[in-house]
């Protein structure tokens, strides 16, 4: 990942019945995966708003992931279903905007698939390794390592 | 209630133009149902808007608040103090909603971010259908409660025509004709006599051929004193 910048943020919006739980399993293995992915916990990625994809691009994220339930496996029954048009829309908005769509990618990892959780990040990581850093954050002038505001926060 | 989309992107950008201030102003009546311009798509136009201008090196200050209805005066005083602080409104409001901003605020510039597009309602979720052409004479008593002026593409009063084939409409197959909709519902109520009624021609003064309409209400109008 010699391409990938120190300050690389990835905001992984993770479902708490599988991918995040699939994440606290990959930690429970020891596997490693990158640390430039910030997970963000929510109880469905039916909860997965538009606008925390947009507001984590312009505060400065570099991609995000959207890690829901296997297909048919949600525990609201089609929450997961509700997150793949929402990417899809973000997806749209990025390109309208003038970033690249591939910033953000949906995922479904069941909370046993710890490999395939950190094969998702790994992955994302090389998305940005491509593309490059947010240009939104590269083009500031001080170029922040921190990505979010103390305001937001 | 009132149908709008929101313009293509491009049209926005180059209505707000070079403007530094800009409000999105949603409204959370009609275009809120109609997932066009509410308060969610206030925020995210106005964060579209922020970071598209950002890339393009000429980053605008971009906010965005919601009324409850753009087209009441009531409404449009609570945010007084923030549409005087930017150079421009961009309204997420049906048309109304754009004039009432405009003809509330002289001295604010403002631009519309949808295209009103039609009075209908949601067939499904997001699909809407237009139902009514604000005749303002009503028929739909006459016609087994299916107008023929909003649903028959050339608001016949006298159909079905002859490009009505299968039940669709010749303009478009998508489009169910509106007389064959007509007639198996008065048919289905057993009410197929009423089609036998010879109705003279509409009075079409009522709709836009008598140029803007206006209805005053003597009973509700306020006296001098109040």
């Amino acid at each position: 990942m010699s391409g990938v910048k120190e300050d690389t943020q990835i905001v992984a919006f993770c479902c708490q019945y599988c991918a995040y739980a699939a994440a606290d399993l990959a930690g429970g293995l020891r596997l490693q995966y990158p640390p430039e992915v910030k997970i963000i916990q929510i109880p469905c990625t039916g909860k997965m708003d538009i606008l925390y994809a947009l507001q984590a691009f312009e505060e400065g994220a570099d991609a995000v992931m959207v890690a829901g339930c296997l297909p048919g496996d949600c525990h609201f029954l089609e929450g997961n279903y509700n997150a793949i048009r929402r990417v899809e829309r973000v997806k749209d908005l990025l390109r309208m905007i003038g970033l690249e769509s591939q910033r953000i990618k949906m995922f479904h990892i069941s909370s046993s698939m710890a490999s395939q959780f950190v094969r998702a990040v790994e992955e994302m990581l090389d998305v940005v390794e491509q593309l490059g850093p947010n240009p939104l954050r590269a083009n500031h002038p001080e170029n922040p390592k921190e990505m979010i505001s103390e305001e937001t926060r | 209630m009132i149908i709008a989309e929101q313009k293509p992107f491009e049209e926005i950008k180059s209505l707000v133009g070079a403007a530094q201030k800009v409000l999105v102003v949603g409204c959370g009546t009609c275009v809120t149902v109609c997932f066009a311009g509410g308060s969610r798509e206030a925020a995210i136009l106005a964060a579209s808007l922020r970071m598209a201008s950002k890339l393009n090196g000429d980053p605008k200050e971009v906010s965005d608040v919601t009324v409850q209805r753009q087209c009441e005066w009531e409404y449009l005083d609570s945010i007084a103090e923030q549409v005087s602080a930017v150079d421009v409104v961009l309204s997420l409001g049906c048309g109304i909603g754009v004039q009432a901003i405009a003809e509330h605020f002289p001295k604010t510039w403002v631009v519309p971010g949808l295209n009103t597009a039609f009075l209908g309602l949601p067939a499904e979720q997001g699909v809407w259908v237009e139902r009514c052409a604000a005749c303002g004479d009503c028929i739909l008593g006459l016609t087994a409660g299916v107008c023929p002026i909003a649903r028959c593409s050339k608001s016949l009063l006298n159909g079905p025509c002859g490009g009505s084939q299968n039940g669709h409409c010749e303009v478009n197959p998508d489009i169910p004709c509106g007389w064959q909709l007509i007639y198996d519902r008065l048919k289905a109520l057993g009410k197929l006599e009423m089609l036998y009624e010879i109705r003279p021609p509409k009075n079409w003064r009522t709709s836009r051929d008598g140029g803007p309409r206006k209805i005053v209400r003597p009973d509700l109008r306020l006296s001098e004193e109040e």
